[in-house]
């Protein structure tokens, strides 16, 4: 019957063109509007890696001077959360530690690669200089290869993961494993390329830019020092001691490094808080850690809570994109009321053949349903349009904004969203003028039709 | 087939009530052909409603086929008028979307029958009214009378147990409504039981039985033979009730 009934809608549009059109656009509008939103919301606001959320914990220490010794800070920045980074010495110290079940430490650098078969000229990338566990702790995926393990971060030895876009640069998305690149001046053999991977947000690294996709490649630990590689990202150095090295600034109480454990325990956690607090006993009577002590171990949810990675304003667009699909929602109600009222004659009719209330209904609703489903799949292209406007908008006023905007389209979530949306607003358009029609007495429109 | 009983409807508005019938009791037996005529406004098509449990009705009982129809859900009524009832109405009410084939499939969709039970149903039953040929036609491609044989043939292709025809030639010339007639009383010489409303005496003649119903009740029946064009006859089969005038 369904089929039966799709074939009466059909017939239906074509008979009120001009209704049908202003009824879908209502709709693909309120879709496009709401799916739009929704997929800059799922950009900013989702945990990423949810199904660890319970056992990876971002670790940081507060180096930083009492706060009455520190000017205001600036509008969005609390001063109670201490920094969200590790200084070099904190980051080894607690990287040495055996009580995680993995450990990361890691920062981004800025470089160039070259050396690829499928392009000859260099290319500048940003890379992560990281220790082994971030591939297994935070589940990347790889497309050929594997990472690598502890004793390469210590050599360290020169090797290097590459991401897929820059493998495609690089040697045409082949498997590279084995070929050698150069990342600076440096040859490094290439051991690994990842797949499709883009955390939203990017939750490891929330200082340097939570909507930018993942490096473009990633070396061991080791060549940080070794090759003293600087850091591109943020750095926090709220005490300035001599930074004329990179050995000082390793020493200094300049906070740039991102540190994360993988604590599946609860034990664990207890002896890791417990092995932080000791540390900031030791490093108190030296001096350091002048502040109350404020260490912690913060779960990726709290993190990005912490962080604010989620505004008011994104709160608010959520709210706008419901409320303006709401409105079209409503628009089309009255629509469809006037189309389905229009010919009750035709529903009598059917009544007195033989169909009862749910059939009509279901009828009536199979209609709008179409129309919706219509609607949905003009509303994903209006919505596409929107994120490219949107991606377009960000890339001119940020610096990092060509990167993300790159990523700004709609996926699987937001083509799920779009249908669900479709689905509501047909039941929500149709099911009253649908269950009026299907009250009316029929013999009222039998004369008449 | 057909049992009404001192049965009442009465319409309300704010300020009106309207005694459609009053205590109105016909009988009509398996096969019978019945003409139903009165003036306007007398209650032929509320009775007609009725009978084809398009409407309720406040007081009385109606047995239709043996079955007390008054205690039936919506469901059921639906149930009983796609099995039992076919409905062929004076402005023949096909879709205008729909095709012949389409218009005649309608009653047929809802009984959950295999396509192939349809199709042979709705080619029978065009082929009974002489509309095999015109199956991908549009009702606008068809003249008046054509159009009424369509909706005939949507009435029978269910195979119900009576048709109720509420002047099916009121909007067809006298050469058609012949036709028209001829093709109902083929049908009922098949078998099916006819309830017809209509003013033409003429056409009334051609029942079985005429019942008159004037402001809301029987007021006279005349008892006929079948198919008797002067009017008179003998050998009336059925049995029914009249409430004085």
């Amino acid at each position: 019957m369904i089929g039966y009934y799709i074939r009466l809608a059909l017939k239906s549009f074509r008979r009120t063109c001009g209704l049908t059109l202003l009824m879908g656009a209502s709709i693909a509008l309120g879709i496009a509007v709401s799916v739009a939103t929704v997929s800059v919301y799922h950009l900013l606001a989702g945990n990423p890696i949810w199904w660890k959320n319970d056992r990876l914990y971002a670790v940081t220490m507060d180096n930083w001077p009492p706060r009455a010794m520190l000017p205001s800070p600036p509008p969005g920045v609390d001063l109670a959360l201490g920094p969200s980074q590790l200084t070099y010495q904190d980051a080894m110290h607690l990287f040495a530690s055996a009580i995680p079940a993995r450990k990361v430490v890691m920062y981004k650098t800025r470089g160039v690669l070259s050396g690829g078969t499928a392009r000859k000229l260099p290319l500048r990338a940003i890379a992560r200089v990281t220790s082994a566990d971030f591939f297994a702790m935070f589940d990347v995926p790889f497309l050929y290869g594997t990472g690598w393990n502890a004793a390469a971060d210590r050599a360290p030895k020169p090797i290097i993961v590459l991401s897929k876009e820059e493998n495609q640069k690089l040697f045409g998305g082949e498997d590279s494993v084995g070929r050698t690149i150069r990342w600076n001046d440096r040859e490094f053999r290439v051991v690994g390329v990842l797949d499709d991977w883009l955390p939203r947000p990017k939750f490891y690294d929330i200082n340097n830019g939570p909507v930018l996709p993942p490096e473009d490649a990633y070396i061991p630990w080791g060549w940080g020092a070794t090759l003293e590689l600087p850091t591109a990202g943020d750095v926090e150095c709220l005490t300035l001691g001599s930074l004329k090295t990179f050995r000082d600034f390793l020493n200094s109480e300049c906070n740039w490094i991102q540190m994360w454990v993988e604590l599946p325990r609860r034990s664990q956690r207890e002896r890791m808080e417990t092995l932080m607090n000791a540390y900031w006993s030791d490093q108190h009577t030296r001096s350091r850690f002048t502040a109350p002590r404020n260490n912690h171990l913060t779960n990726v949810a709290d993190w990005l809570a912490e962080h604010q990675v989620l505004g008011d304003d994104e709160h608010l667009l959520l709210i706008f994109g419901f409320a303006f699909f709401a409105v079209c929602v409503v628009n089309v109600v009255g629509l469809v009321l006037a189309k389905f009222l229009g010919r009750a004659g035709t529903s009598g009719l059917r009544r007195a053949l033989g169909a009862n209330r749910g059939h009509i209904i279901v009828q009536h609703i199979t209609e709008t349903a179409v129309l919706a489903l219509g609607a949905a799949l003009v509303g994903l292209a209006l919505a596409e349009g929107c994120m490219w406007v949107l991606a377009r908008g960000i890339a001119l006023v940020n610096s990092n904004g060509t990167e993300a905007a790159a990523h700004m389209h709609f996926d699987m979530w937001s083509f799920l969203w779009a249908t669900s949306l479709a689905l509501v607003a047909a039941v929500a358009a149709g099911l009253y003028p649908a269950w009026r029609v299907a009250r009316l007495p029929p013999a009222s429109y039998l004369k008449s039709q | 087939m057909l049992k009404m009983q001192n049965v009442s409807k009465i319409y309300r508005t704010d300020l009106i009530e309207t005694h459609a019938l009053r205590n109105l009791s016909v009988e009509v037996s398996a096969g019978e052909f019945v003409a139903v005529s009165g003036p306007s406004g007398s209650g032929k098509t509320t009775f007609l409603n009725i009978a084809g449990l398009l409407e309720e009705f406040e007081a009385g009982t109606y047995h239709l086929d043996g079955e007390d129809v008054s205690r039936l859900s919506d469901n059921q009524r639906s149930r009983l008028r796609n099995e039992k009832i076919g409905f062929i109405f004076q402005s023949f009410n096909l879709i205008p979307d729909l095709d012949v084939f389409d218009n005649v499939d309608v009653p047929l969709r809802y009984r959950r029958l295999r396509a192939a039970d349809r199709r042979e149903r709705i080619t029978n039953a065009l082929e009974l009214v002489g509309l095999a040929s015109r199956m991908k036609h549009m009702p606008s491609q068809l003249s008046g009378g054509q159009q009424q044989r369509v909706a005939i043939a949507r009435a029978i292709a269910g195979d119900p147990a009576f048709l109720l025809a509420d002047e099916p030639t009121g909007n067809l010339d006298s050469l058609m409504a012949r036709q028209v007639m001829d093709l109902l009383e083929q049908i009922n010489d098949m078998g099916t039981t006819i309830v017809l409303v209509t003013h033409d005496p003429e056409l009334a003649r051609r029942a079985h039985r005429n019942v008159h119903i004037v402001d809301g009740q029987v007021s006279d029946l005349m008892i006929q033979g079948p198919r008797s064009t002067t009017g008179g006859g003998s050998g009336a089969e059925g049995a029914f009730e009249a409430q004085p005038a």
